[in-house]
């Protein structure tokens, strides 16, 4: 009796790559047409908008969140959240600023500072993750509740760390490290790249790897996945450390920016994270998703504040309700298409 | 005879003793609380640290007082929280800088209904009699202020962009005295005014997207020194020469530092600094000492600090 259905739901899952393949193509479709309706709105409203330079910034502002976005994508597919990317983020930027300021002062070269810090922030993530998942899968917590413990403790941190104010990065390493936000190759900042590259990966991993086709059966019915004799705790596991790399990559694009970490860098980032995985067509309740959705839906949030910032149609105390009312419409034409 | 003589003697000692000895209390030995939000951004930080300096610097001053620091997450556990200093730490003086005015004015009304002493710093309670004493900083002035050194420093001319802080009282006071003064300068125009929400990436965000939008920029009211960090980082990639004036604001340590080395656009800063969490203090440590009451209400006025006066106003170890 239980393993019948079993079966059936594992197979239209995972394994039948063309029921898995078709469904990422229709998710794809109702984000897709939003974008470009709010393109043409925006091209439209100023003439600017279309500029290359404001498609490269709107991109590369998009870049954290989108990577942070893309390591989501699977904690959700998988059946689970995290509520603490933003401030993972922001103790790991302040972590590594003082680790950076600190081998300058040691002597270290500024290069080689850097390379430090920024592998320092890929390991803090993936450590963080591990907590994560072990207590979310060997502890058998919640990962809501998991997550919100980590939340405010992540942030306090960071808090106690900086005493309140900001963590700033000394002159010489600042301008050294300066390119990776602000530097570019053939005409495209390196965030873009970054941002690019994550998302590429991320899709193959998903769609192409059998670690990839785990994640999705174990968000679309946990037990079925134990009885086909997948590990489930291994996949969880490595599903959340997999989400912290991202945040430290995030991370190491984030620094550069402004040089500084403060108690309110990267507030509200999960939500942003996680409205972009959801706006992409994701179940927030797991088992299917889309990294092109993703993108597509990291994209949008960001070029409805651009647009917001490009003109001055609407009351500045109404931004928050556009990019709200977007959400909303896009997850209701997302839903008439399933 | 004898004995009735003594007992009056002695009841009118016990009398004098008995009035005398709350007095006596007030005068050497007030027992004061301070109530402040946690750290949670440079501003609020910088309270803390101002909070810590001046309790050690006044328990120094006047043997016998003490000084008990709090700081709270929220507005709520604020209220818990100076309920306990008053029945846990029998404070007979309490120095707040409310999360918010209307959900403490209830809980500090019933503190003062026990006979605490209430001063209120910054944020104004909604019903003034609950508190005994408030000491403020100026916002309107401090939007005038700047106000009127951007219009000089323009010569009265020329295209300003101005970011916002988060939406709120203290943020309208602000941005109200600052187009006031604009609107007297009939060639300087304000060609757009955005929440940067005293964040330094929404900041860089906004600035991002006027010099997309406007080609020219003389000015920039960031309003908030956070707010500055983003705004010139934002500049310095559009590597635009138009903006030759970046005006912060509330006096922290790095943008002084600008100001007092002589920086090219950032020639000035108007404070609203955390310290008033220490004039209050001092103010209100003062008055119990001897017995006084404080004026109903103190403004500390924002000051213009430019190059020449930088130096009395740069506190290297503050965290803001």
């Amino acid at each position: 009796m239980q393993l019948e259905p079993t079966n059936a739901t594992l197979a239209d899952a995972a394994p039948a790559p063309s029921a898995a393949r078709r469904w990422p193509r229709l998710r794809g479709g109702g984000p897709l047409a939003g974008l470009v309706l709010v393109c043409l709105l925006g091209a439209v409203l100023n003439e600017n908008f279309a500029s290359l330079d404001n498609a490269m910034n709107v991109l590369t502002r998009t870049a954290f969140i989108g990577v942070i976005a893309v390591g989501m994508c699977f904690v959700i597919i998988s059946g689970g959240i995290v509520l603490s990317v933003g401030s993972m983020a922001a103790l790991i930027a302040g972590a590594i600023i003082l680790l950076m300021n600190a081998a300058a002062a040691a002597g270290w070269p500024p290069l080689a500072a850097i390379v430090a810090g920024m592998a320092c922030a890929i390991a803090l993530g993936a450590v963080f993750g591990l907590i994560h998942g072990l207590l979310i899968s060997k502890g058998r917590i919640e990962p809501f509740i998991v997550t919100l413990g980590t939340l405010g403790i992540f942030r306090a941190y960071l808090t106690y760390f900086s005493n309140g104010g900001a963590i700033t990065l000394d002159g010489t390493l600042a301008s050294a490290y300066g390119p990776v936000y602000y530097g570019s190759w053939l005409g495209v900042p390196v965030p873009v790249w970054v941002f690019i590259a994550v998302a590429l990966l991320g899709g193959l991993i998903l769609n192409r790897t059998a670690y990839g086709r785990y994640v999705q059966a174990i968000g679309s019915n946990e037990q079925v996945a134990r009885y086909a004799a997948v590990d489930v705790n291994r996949v969880k596991v490595l599903t959340y450390m997999l989400l912290g790399i991202c945040v430290g990559i995030a991370t190491v694009l984030y620094v550069p920016r402004l040089g500084s970490a403060s108690p309110t860098t990267g507030l509200l980032w999960e939500l942003e994270a996680i409205a972009a995985v959801i706006v992409g067509g994701t179940a927030l309740k797991g088992g299917a998703g889309s990294i092109t959705g993703t993108v597509i839906g990291a994209v949008l949030l960001s070029v409805i504040s651009n647009i917001l910032n490009l003109t001055s149609i609407i009351s500045v105390y109404l931004n928050a309700a556009v990019q709200g009312f977007v959400i909303i419409a896009v997850a209701f034409f997302q839903r008439g298409r399933k | 005879m004898k004995p009735i003589t003594q007992l009056l003697a002695a009841s009118a000692a016990a009398l004098a003793l008995l009035t005398a000895a709350p007095a006596a209390l007030a005068q050497n030995k007030p027992n004061i609380g301070v109530s402040i939000p946690a750290a949670t951004h440079g501003w609020t930080g910088g309270v803390v640290y101002w909070a810590n300096r001046t309790k050690g610097e006044l328990e120094k001053q006047y043997p016998g007082l003490t000084v008990t620091i709090k700081t709270a997450g929220s507005a709520a556990e604020q209220a818990n929280q100076i309920q306990d200093l008053q029945t846990a730490n029998k404070i007979d003086t309490l120095v707040i800088l409310p999360f918010e005015s209307a959900p403490l004015t209830q809980p500090v009304a019933q503190i003062k209904a026990k006979g605490v002493y209430v001063t209120v710093v910054d944020r104004g309670l909604t019903d003034p009699s609950a508190q005994d004493a408030y000491v403020a900083g100026d916002n309107p002035g401090f939007g005038k202020v700047s106000g009127e050194y951007l219009a000089k420093a323009l010569g009265g001319k020329g295209n300003v962009v101005v970011l916002r802080g988060i939406p709120t009282v203290i943020d309208n006071q602000r941005v109200d005295a600052f187009m006031a003064v604009m609107k007297s300068h009939p060639d300087i125009k304000v060609l757009d005014a955005k929440h940067g929400n005293w964040n330094r990436d929404d900041a860089f965000k906004v600035m991002q997207d006027y010099l997309t939008r406007f080609k020219q920029i003389d000015a920039v009211w960031a309003s908030d020194d956070d707010m500055a960090v983003g705004v010139q980082k934002a500049i310095e990639q559009a590597k635009r020469s138009d903006v030759k004036l970046v005006l912060g604001g509330a006096g922290s340590k790095d943008y002084i530092k600008k100001v007092m080395d002589g920086d090219k656009a950032v020639t000035a800063d108007v404070t609203y600094s955390p310290s008033m969490i220490a004039d209050a203090m001092k103010l209100t440590a003062a008055a119990r000492v001897k017995g006084e009451k404080l004026p109903p209400s103190t403004i500390i006025p924002s000051v213009l600090v430019t190059k020449d006066n930088a130096k009395q106003y740069y506190f290297p170890d503050s965290p803001f």
